[in-house]
């Protein structure tokens, strides 16, 4: 009897009801057992339940239920003008807000067709802020992950080094997490006066502390064995998996999106793209993706520099630029369907579109987020391992399970 | 010679129904009949001048009760040839239901249960057709155009 006072009316078999077992009691073999993992356990890096089908120490099969954080992302976007969409992409990965912001804000304006109009300066600015934020979800992921394998100092030291890259976001934007700073065709605002300069003393500063976290992490023998050789992902299994980000990268494809398909000013910019060679083990185990991510901030670091060269430089602040003068008054595009894709953290983020050309609300936008695909992979390499062994997979997939549910 | 003209020949050659395209959306579109895309999406894999090796997204779409219809969106991507191809299919709105294929790529796996869990089009042939987002007790399929949310979910308003 449903009263509104009644915040949740609790039976013992609600989670049965909501999220039932897909694995039968009745259908099990003399040793298994059926363990459940989450949603509450902090090596699930949030709200992900695992669905364990073990035999003595060993994992037969692994179960993912997912959902718990869902918050309607495609059902809101249908029914709010695009730019006020953003704030809601932000919310999709809350650790890399500012790259899922270019990458939606490069869909619409693709749509609209002013892609190619957007400001040199503008360009720049977004790229620089992306790979900021980049740089601070990298770092989350090595951090944590070193916390899923018992090294509990270098998570401190990234969060206090990922704390200095969101002082400056939010120096620029006003937010510490989700900014909303890119616009569709254009930003909230210009860097503020001296952004280049501090940019400058945090790769100073931050060069050397990035080895030190290799050191002292990634190259550390515990570490090394507890994660290399472990959880190997084939390039075959990644592709038809849909894999893509630094997980397909560490299975041995040099594939980036920044490269492939050489959006913004990327072209523009040099880096290389790591892949995963095998150092420690076979080539796409769980070392090998915490490499090509510590790799990737080198490189981002290096496009950050480069950013500043050319703000500092060619496209300087000047007292007449604006960087909301190709902001359209009146977001609608023509219409059309478009599939939009660009390179997150994680992977490849994919909008797709549907626009009827009447109104300003889109009538589907989807969101195909890299964490639910990279994450869909978990039980075809977590067959057969140990339970430690499957919390070493789990982490070094990178979920964010914010993307996860959407 | 890797173009549109190229896979709407080779497209065209496996269906049984007749094909279409539809030049106007980015990436540019095949239009096949439900019952062919598994055959399709298998022969663009396998082909050696197509090898769309990669399924990047799969979308439905509700046209509404006045059309009557829903659509599936499927976005192949072909590494070697840097090719993307759009494939899309239209199946009736009372009956919505089109062969899986999570046999060609396993990635369909989840991306069908979630078209599945919010639109209600069920995918025959698929190992595990489940709710994927949603309670699996949630009534209705939310992103359908004429949905109506349950008044209360355990006790909970959902109106907020």
């Amino acid at each position: 009897m449903p009263t509104d006072r009644v915040q949740y009316q609790f039976k013992e078999d609600n989670l049965l009801q909501s999220e039932p077992n897909s694995l039968k009691t009745e259908e099990l073999k003399a040793e298994e057992m059926i363990m459940n993992l989450g949603p509450q356990h902090p090596s699930t890096h949030g709200v992900l339940r695992l669905e364990v089908l073990m035999e003595g120490e060993i994992v037969n099969k692994v179960v993912p239920h997912i959902g718990y954080l869902h918050r309607c992302f495609e059902k809101h976007a249908e029914n709010l003008p695009f730019n006020q969409i953003i704030p809601f992409v932000d919310r999709c990965d809350y650790v890399t807000s500012m790259n899922n912001e270019h990458i939606f804000a490069m869909g619409v304006e693709r749509m609209l067709g002013i892609e190619k109009q957007i400001p040199k300066r503008v360009e720049y600015i977004r790229v620089l802020v992306s790979e900021l934020n980049r740089i601070a979800s990298h770092l989350i992921a090595i951090g944590a992950y070193g916390m899923d394998m018992g090294s509990f100092t270098p998570f401190f030291w990234i969060m206090r080094d990922r704390e200095h890259i969101l002082r400056l976001l939010e120096w620029a934007s006003g937010a510490r997490l989700l900014y909303n700073y890119i616009w569709v065709g254009g930003l909230y605002y210009d860097v503020p006066i001296g952004f280049e300069e501090r940019c400058r003393e945090f790769v100073r500063y931050f060069r050397p502390k990035l080895k030190e976290l290799e050191v002292v992490l990634v190259e550390n023998k515990i570490f090394i064995e507890r994660t290399a050789n472990v959880g190997v992902l084939p390039l075959d299994l990644a592709i038809n998996c849909g894999v893509t980000g630094p997980m397909l990268r560490a299975s041995g494809l040099r594939f980036d999106l920044r490269k492939v398909d050489g959006y913004s000013v990327y072209p523009e910019l040099e880096f290389s793209v790591p892949i995963g060679e095998g150092k420690m083990g076979k080539t796409g185990d769980c070392w090998d993706r915490t490499w090509v991510r510590l790799e990737e901030i080198y490189q981002s670091l290096h496009l950050v520099e480069q950013c500043i060269d050319h703000l500092e430089g060619n496209h300087k602040r000047t007292r007449e630029f604006d960087p909301q003068a190709m902001v359209p008054k009146k977001i609608r595009p023509p219409k059309q369907d478009l599939y939009v894709r660009g390179e997150m953290p994680k992977g490849e983020l994919g909008f797709f579109f549907r626009a009827d050309g009447k109104s300003d609300v889109p009538l589907r936008c989807k969101c195909r987020s890299a964490s639910f695909v990279n994450l869909s992979v978990l039980p075809e390499i977590a067959k057969g391992v140990l339970v430690a062994d499957l919390i070493a997979i789990l982490g070094s997939i990178d979920i964010v399970l914010g993307e996860v549910d959407r | 010679m890797r173009d549109h003209d190229h896979f709407f020949s080779v497209v065209n050659a496996v269906c049984k129904v007749e094909v279409r395209r539809d030049d106007a959306t980015t990436p540019k579109t095949i239009i096949v009949s439900a019952e062919d895309i598994p055959a399709v999406c298998s022969l663009l894999q396998s082909d050696p001048s197509c090898y769309f090796d990669m399924l990047s997204c799969v979308t439905g779409l509700d046209n509404g009760l006045d059309a009557g219809t829903m659509e599936v969106v499927y976005n192949l991507y072909s590494i070697p040839f840097n090719a993307h191809l759009m494939i899309r299919t239209t199946v009736p709105r009372d009956n919505p239901e089109l062969p899986s294929v999570s046999g060609v790529y396993k990635t369909a796996e989840w991306h069908e249960r979630e078209v599945f869990d919010l639109y209600g089009i069920r995918f025959t042939g698929h190992p595990d057709l489940r709710r994927i987002l949603l309670p699996a007790d949630w009534e209705g399929y939310p992103l359908r155009k004429d949905y109506k949310h349950q008044e209360y979910y355990r006790g909970v308003r959902v109106e907020y």
